[in-house]
């Protein structure tokens, strides 16, 4: 089905089209199991969630307003920085992708939610839900493999650009909220002629007056309600959200970039069945190890892997389902990729440093074999 | 002097609301105030105090409205939005207080067998708890100047309306009459209250007991009120009983004199497939119920945005105003009444029997 084709031992070779449509129907039933017992309890978690995040970002605001005194700064850019990585991550992202439109609440829906970043919910939702988790890793489709500026597979083309990719991403990350919201405008695909004039730069007006409400947002109405205390509140803000940047940055790249992460042809989904559309989000994810605070902290993408079988489940489920997801990789024999934080992003980080450089093609390398066997012995 | 004042004030408020939004945005001022004061003005939700018990399966509702609740006719009803097992579900009750003067308000449900939502407020609603609360709607109210005679003619909880009615309104009315149907004596909802009233001499009540004597008929009500010719009426319950009553004063040409309030019909129909209408473009399709509405839509050239077609991505998702579709993936059924506005996904769900689209 795939770039799997082109390594050396393709992780799938030992698997029939029956064992490929037998994992699908697992998952449904997994998927199922999830379905049927979701309800109140789950309900209370995500109101719970946003009531504390609410709280927490005003509570935080309003200890800013004396950030003067340094232990209030640190406690409130300590709470404000948790504050938008949780509205970001484990709600804004999981309400985006319509995990709680089922509670019919029209205040928690996908198609009403707006979040605290550059990129507006529908463009967003458009380039994300649609693009990457239909296309996921697959070469040429899915721009989040490297977000069209770097290498992060073998089999994608190198070119000198590249050379400074580790750079880039550095600066990425610090900006990331504005990388995102670049990367929804699909700039490639508007100068391609693939989108037209006016949905460009609709989507640019959009971006623009989203950034300009935020940034009067953070920099100049909460710092000017702060008086005496206004730089360092600016100051604040400013952390805040390189904080959240630096954060969602990282868990997103532990997400698909680490070692052992799979990518895949455009030509290997033609026709694709469920079945392989379930493998290829099994074999293209990673899931990051660690206690409860990281899973809520990187909104659940920590389970990265069955997110992408059933980006529409409830975040808070996840756990439960990942034990039995990764008992189906070990039945048929699949790895499940995973590690700590620290390790995952170190492993990605490893990898873009690394194919900023072009690879040693082994094909090439292969060939050169093949001519040394052939040479006359003595020439 | 003073127009200058408030309207600097007034100048200060809008200025004071602006900064409040650039300070929230991307959410609103309110968002936050509803942690606190979910029941402030311009919010439209209700807090329950009590639940008191009526018969075996029912119970009244009283609830405190939203600051700045718009007072009611009795006789109106209202939509009430209830989360159950985590679902908002919207259902709709006629008041059956009188306007109160510390603003409380009541309803009174009735279990209705497999109604998630009357089972839930019956039996499991606590007090405190916040719904959701829009109205009050309907024009099936008492009239203006009062009737000198009234008829009312109910059966089940057709009574809720008119019970309403009464409370508010009794000490106006000279000559009521109230032909009320329940299965059993015991059945009858506001059965003391009623019975009281008819011992007072203020209304004379014709109580049927179907479970024993079968459904009223229009002739037998032509018997039990011999001057039915002369009285402003009013009638509520299921179907077949305000069918028959507006039948017959549809036939002696009295309809001038008939209010009807009929129940909104709770379950949709089921079936294989239906007619599928897309209420924007006006299109309508026989559909099969085999094939996904986004399917269906586009072959019948009805512009409907999509993404992943796969159920995955949610960029597909309509409201769905009236009827029943099922998931093809798990058939799960998803049922809308006219005015629920149900989102759903259009790729992943076929028509389970005739149903509304808004696109
Ligand atoms: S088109 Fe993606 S969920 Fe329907």
């Amino acid at each position: 089905m795939t770039a799997l084709q082109h390594k050396d031992v393709s992780p799938i070779a030992h698997l029939t089209p029956e064992d490929i449509e037998a994992i699908g129907r697992e998952l449904d039933a997994i998927r199922e199991d999830v379905l049927e017992s979701r309800g109140q309890s789950d309900a209370d978690y995500i109101r719970r969630l946003i009531a504390i995040q609410r709280s927490l970002e005003l509570g935080s605001r309003a200890v800013l307003l004396i950030s003067m005194f340094p232990p209030a700064w640190i406690a409130g850019t300590v709470g404000l920085s948790i504050s938008k990585i949780l509205e970001n991550m484990e709600i804004g992202h999981n309400v985006m992708h319509g995990q709680w439109d089922w509670m019919r609440d029209p205040k928690i829906h996908s198609t009403t939610w707006e979040w605290d970043n550059a990129s507006p919910a529908d463009l967003w939702k458009h380039a994300h839900n649609e693009l990457h988790h239909t296309y996921t890793n697959v070469l040429g489709k899915d721009h989040d493999l490297g977000y069209g500026l770097m290498r992060v597979d073998e089999e994608q083309p190198w070119s000198r650009a590249m050379l400074a990719q580790p750079l880039y991403n550095f600066l990425n990350m610090l900006v990331f909220e504005y990388g995102i919201a670049v990367y929804d405008l699909e700039i490639g695909k508007y100068l391609k002629g693939r989108k037209s004039k006016e949905e460009f730069s609709s989507g640019v007006k959009k971006v623009l007056r989203k950034v300009r409400r935020n940034a009067l947002r953070d920099y100049v109405v909460h710092p000017l309600l702060s008086g005496p205390s206004a730089i360092p509140t600016l100051a604040a803000n400013v952390t805040a959200n390189v904080v959240r940047n630096i954060w969602t940055h990282s868990v997103i790249m532990c997400g698909h970039f680490p070692k052992g992460v799979e990518t895949f042809t455009k030509q290997s989904i033609e026709g694709e069945t469920r079945g392989e559309w379930y493998l290829r989000q099994m074999l293209g994810s990673a899931n990051i190890s660690g206690g409860p605070l990281l899973h809520i902290m990187t909104g659940n993408l920590s389970y990265q892997i069955e997110h992408h079988l059933f980006p529409d489940l409830p975040s808070n489920r996840y756990q439960e389902v990942a034990p039995k997801v990764q008992a189906l990789f070990e039945k048929y024999g699949l790895t499940y990729v995973t590690g700590s934080m620290p390790h995952q992003v170190a492993s990605a980080w490893a990898k873009i440093i690394r194919l900023s450089v072009p690879s040693t093609d082994q094909s090439y390398l292969r060939e050169l074999d093949e001519l040394e066997q052939r040479k006359p012995v003595a020439a | 002097m003073r127009r200058t004042t408030s309207s600097s004030l007034g100048g200060l408020r809008a200025a004071l609301v602006r900064v409040a939004a650039a300070a929230t945005t991307p959410l609103l001022p309110d968002d936050y105030l509803d942690l606190v004061a979910p029941l402030r003005r311009g919010t439209h939700r209700a807090r329950l105090l009590a639940v008191v018990p009526e018969t075996s399966s029912s119970a009244t509702l009283v609830l405190r409205p939203s600051a700045g609740w718009t007072a009611h006719a009795p006789g109106q009803n209202v939509r009430l939005g209830v989360d159950v097992d985590g679902v908002r579900l919207w259902r709709s009750y006629s008041l059956t207080s009188p306007v109160r003067p510390d603003g409380s308000i009541t309803v009174t449900v009735s279990v209705v067998p497999d109604g998630a939502v009357s089972t839930h407020l019956v039996r499991a609603a606590e007090v405190g708890d916040i719904v959701e609360l829009e109205g009050p709607d309907g024009d099936f109210v008492l009239s203006s100047p009062l009737p000198q005679r009234a008829l009312f003619v109910t059966a089940g909880s057709g009574i809720t309306p008119v019970i309403g009615m009464l409370r508010a309104s009794l000490a106006g009315l000279d000559d009521v009459v109230v032909v009320h149907s329940a299965r059993t004596a015991d059945d009858v909802l506001f059965g003391r209250e009623l019975r009281a009233w008819a011992s007072d001499g203020r209304i004379r009540l014709v109580e049927r007991h179907t479970a024993a004597d079968g459904r009223l008929t229009t002739d037998e009500l032509e018997q039990l009120v011999p001057d039915l010719a002369d009285r402003e009426t009013w009638a509520c319950g299921p179907n077949g009983l305000v069918d028959a009553v507006v039948g017959l004063f549809e036939d002696r040409g009295w309809s001038h004199r008939l209010h009807v309030e009929r129940f909104r019909p709770v379950a949709a129909v089921l079936g294989e497939g239906g007619s599928v209408t897309f209420a924007r473009t006006g299109a309508t399709v026989d559909a099969d119920g085999s094939r996904p509405l986004l399917v269906e839509g586009e072959d019948a050239g009805v512009l409907l945005r999509s993404g992943c077609r796969m159920g995955i991505c949610y960029g597909c998702v309509v409201p769905l105003e009236e009827g029943a579709v099922r998931d093809v993936r798990d058939g799960a059924i998803t049922v809308a009444a006219p005015g629920d506005g149900v989102l759903i996904q259009t790729c992943i769900n076929a028509p389970a029997g005739p149903c509304v689209i808004d696109a």
